[in-house]
């Protein structure tokens, strides 16, 4: 676990990579009760103008989070956490998905013992969560 | 057609308690592909301060598709074309970590309908509060009602 003291404005968290597929999709929907058929049935997806199956926004956000928790060791020290969805994740009907790409960046260190880290998630190069941001506490 | 602004201010008291259990918390984390012992082995947990095992910070996602059907997104009289909507943003403010045995109580508010070019957004605010009166977490949403703004003379 990275201390509050060793950790500067600047400091790179390790880039993360996470594969999306349809099946995480399915398991997402039960686990959260968000059933949005959008999230599962590619014929509607399409129907409503989407150009695939899109992940839950929410799901997204929810693994790209794992990039700060997994660094900072007790994921119950996460104070703050805020995205933009700026563009959906389409995730198609293969083996390998979508994958997403996390990289973090300390951008303030707060005198609480807490760090800023800003969060910039990809998906084949488009960023797919902006104004992403965590609070943090260390210790 | 525009969303209906007088719904700004209105608040929706969740109609009954959340029980967080430890299942719910592990099928969650699963889901999520994360295998933090924090969410799923209460010993792991309490090495780490918490009385039992932890949530994922966004597990707090759960209550709006608990509550959905009784809060202000699903009111016709709101007039929001659900097949317009997407979701724009959302924070997660968490006092505290959310854990099992936890028995929440959560109140929605709509804070703000307002115009961003040809869309609208509509903005929640959900008050999740623990059984002993504890302020356990703040959400805020924003989602977006695609072209719906009203039309204005250029």
């Amino acid at each position: 676990m990275p201390s509050y003291d060793e950790v500067e404005v600047g400091t790179e968290l390790p880039e993360r990579t996470f594969p999306i597929t349809r099946a995480d999709l399915v398991r997402y929907c039960g686990a959260s009760g968000d059933f949005n058929i959008i999230h599962w049935n590619e014929r509607i997806a399409k129907a409503v103008g989407l150009p695939d199956v899109i992940a839950h926004g929410m799901y997204t956000m929810a693994v790209a989070g794992r990039t700060v928790t997994d660094w900072a060791g007790d994921p119950g020290a996460l104070q703050e956490y805020t995205v933009r969805f700026s563009r959906p994740v389409v995730v198609p009907d293969d083996d390998g998905g979508a994958v997403l790409s996390v990289r973090g960046t300390v951008e303030d260190k707060r005198e609480d013992g807490s760090v800023v880290v800003g969060l910039v998630a990809t998906v084949n190069d488009g960023k797919v969560l902006t104004n992403a941001k965590v609070v943090v506490r260390l210790r | 057609m525009p969303v209906n602004r007088e719904f700004i201010g209105r608040q929706y008291p969740a109609s009954a308690t959340y029980e967080v259990g430890r299942e719910h918390i592990r099928r969650f984390a699963q889901a999520i592909g994360d295998e933090n012992p924090a969410y799923t082995d209460p010993e792991a947990a309490r090495a780490l301060g918490h009385p039992d095992v932890i949530a994922p910070p966004t597990f707090l996602t759960v209550l709006n598709f608990r509550f959905a059907l009784e809060g202000p997104v699903a009111d016709p009289a709101l007039g929001l074309d659900y097949s317009l909507v997407v979701h724009g943003e959302q924070s997660f403010e968490l006092h505290r970590p959310v854990r099992a045995g936890d028995v929440l109580s959560s109140v929605a508010r709509v804070d703000d309908i307002k115009d961003a070019g040809r869309n609208e957004l509509i903005v929640t605010v959900t008050e999740v509060t623990a059984a002993d009166g504890e302020k356990v977490a703040t959400l805020r949403g924003t989602i977006v009602s695609r072209g719906t703004a009203a039309r204005r003379e250029a």
